[in-house]
């Protein structure tokens, strides 16, 4: 049961082969049985899971069922949820019950999805291999000696291991694509503010966007379906319509233009990567598309731009964090400032702080317009480059990670040679445009993502791309072995 | 761009950080290493470039001028670390 796609499980229950609660508690024994070798989920709510399928059940037999009613699924621990610990994989937010629902959680409930827990990630989501989480890091299902993958890596290995069905996730600068690279998944980051972020914990305001892990383009067309849409909350959430991305995987690839982004494609990309994306351009040719390079003239400057963007708004957005309302509160604080620095240098793990301090610097007085305002000049000049791309191609190809998934510690300990694992990936989220990651070919039996990345809103052209793909090749029908 | 003992001490206060003493090279090193990274931003001359400070160039949507939330204190102070009468505890700030 665990290997059937979200369409097959749908069908599944609509013939009655199962029943919802039997699906349920089917994830719900695997991951009692290898959640421990992989530490994805955080928190597992199997009460509650056991009532909503069998809400689910009853909605079904009421003939009001949708496609993913009685589905199962998780939520990235970076989503509120109302009356379950919320934590972002934090100390300081260990003991956090939200007391309300993120857009998101709300709109999968809706649409009556089975959430079976929340799942690992690195800490506030800042991270690229989930080695900062404070419960410890995710294992790779395909090498338990390897990472996931981050930010998202309890996401990724979750459904990699087959835990569960399908996942979200949160993509600031790769945290959805690189993990799904490394774990054979198909990740998809949608445009900046397609799906809310009400509720969903900030880290980089104008960068972060919720999106879907799936086994396929076709699971994600059916979770982003669920996610997608405007929501009054968010004041950065576009009010544009929502197309129908399952019946778009459809369209054909002939007459389709692919752009290769030619700085992409230099001596950084390993030999063994770059065979792997030839021949998933050499699949794009054989259907009848046409391949052109193109230049993102200014995306080499994309991780530093990010580095001062992202740790900026992250320092405001934590400041929250100050163990007066919620969260974390150090035992006997002397005075108010103790109280305040104290809680948060407990609660905070060492990449968080540093990346508070990065901003706090790049923010302050004499320094901001040699950063922050430096940063968002460039930015414009990379989103730029985007708008050029897209007026000669319908969408960009290159690899997702320059890698694939390293082994834990592997990355020493200079922050920097971390970030450089999102140097494919951090442009996107620079010009706020959409793209996903779908397996390739294998290099010595690990994973590798293919990225497609597309115009603003053209989420149903990247899904019916990478569903024309897989229904040409098998590399996203492999899971681990020890999982199977 | 080397950041000096006292630059991390200054930095720390101003994030609202406690940094002991024995982390504060680390911090020196580490944060330098970040900066460093970020000065290749230097090589683009950006002279009239607008800012963007958000991917979408929409105006901010407007609501009307109505209330629209409930009270909900009990609630949200059900989880915070200390509170009394609907208000949240904090040591002594005035002397």
């Amino acid at each position: 049961m665990h290997q059937y796609s979200i369409a097959e499980m749908s069908q599944g229950l609509e013939r009655g082969d199962f029943t919802s609660v039997e699906l349920t508690q089917h994830f719900l024994d695997r991951i009692d049985e290898h959640n421990a070798e992989i530490n994805a989920f955080v928190t597992v709510t199997a009460e509650l899971a056991l009532e909503q399928a069998r809400n689910a059940d009853a909605v079904r037999a009421a003939g009001q069922a949708g496609p993913l009613t009685g589905v199962p699924f998780a939520h990235k621990d970076i989503f509120c949820t109302d009356g379950v610990r919320t934590s972002c994989a934090s100390k300081m937010l260990d003991p956090f019950v939200a007391p309300y629902d993120a857009a998101v959680v709300e709109r999968m409930r809706e649409a009556g999805m089975v959430m079976l827990g929340k799942l690992n990630m690195d800490e506030f989501a800042m991270g690229s291999s989930n080695e900062t989480s404070y419960y410890g890091p995710v294992k790779n299902p395909w090498d338990t000696e390897r990472v996931p993958g981050g930010s998202s890596g309890g996401s990724a290995a979750a459904v990699a291991a087959r835990l569960v069905p399908a996942a979200t996730g949160t993509d600031t600068g790769g945290s959805i694509r690189q993990p799904a690279a490394f774990c054979n998944l198909t990740g998809l980051k949608p445009t900046y503010g397609r799906v809310s972020r009400y509720g969903m914990i900030a880290f980089a305001s104008s960068l972060d966007q919720a999106g879907p892990f799936g086994r396929s383009a076709e699971d994600c067309a059916y979770l982003l379906s669920a996610m997608a849409g405007h929501d009054e909350r968010d004041s950065t959430c576009a009010n544009e319509p929502v197309p129908d991305y399952i019946g778009a995987l459809d369209q054909p690839l002939k007459g389709i233009k692919v752009g290769l982004p030619k700085e992409f494609f230099g001596e950084e990309m390993p030999a063994s990567i770059r065979e792997s994306v030839d021949a998933a351009i050499e699949v794009y040719r054989a259907q009848g598309a046409e391949i052109v390079e193109v230049s993102l003239p200014n995306a080499h400057l994309s991780v530093p731009v990010y580095y001062v963007v992202a740790p900026a708004e992250c320092s405001s957005n934590l400041s929250r964090m100050d163990g007066v309302r919620f969260g974390h509160r150090c035992e006997d604080p002397k005075d108010l400032q103790d109280l305040y620095t104290r809680s948060r240098a407990e609660g905070f793990g060492d990449e968080v702080k540093r990346r508070i301090m990065v901003g706090a610097y790049a923010l302050s007085a004499g320094y901001y317009d040699a950063y922050y305002l430096k940063a968002q000049q460039l930015r414009q000049l990379i989103s730029d480059d985007f708008k050029k791309a897209f007026e000669q191609v319908d969408f960009l190809l290159s690899p997702t990670a320059p890698e694939t998934a390293f082994k834990f510690g592997e990355k020493g300990d200079d922050p920097v040679s971390m970030y450089l694992s999102d140097i494919y990936t951090i442009a996107v989220n620079l010009a706020g445009v959409p793209a996903l990651s779908m397996p390739g070919q294998t290099v010595d039996g690990l994973p590798v993502g293919i990225q497609l990345i597309g115009n603003y809103f053209d989420e149903a052209r990247l899904l019916a791309a990478a569903h024309q793909f897989q229904l040409a090749t098998d590399y996203h029908k492999a899971s681990p072995e020890a999982f199977a | 761009m080397s950041l000096t003992a006292d630059d991390v001490k200054k930095i720390a206060r101003l994030a609202a950080l406690d940094i002991r003493p024995e982390q504060v090279a680390d911090y020196e090193k580490n944060l330098s290493s970040i900066l460093n990274l970020v000065e290749q931003m230097d090589a683009v001359d950006t002279t009239g470039v607008e800012p963007m400070a958000h991917p979408l160039h929409m105006v901010q949507p407007l609501r009307d001028d109505a209330v629209t939330e409930e009270d909900q204190r009990d609630h949200f102070q059900e989880h915070a670390p200390a509170t009394e009468d609907g208000y949240y505890l904090v040591p002594k700030v005035i002397e």
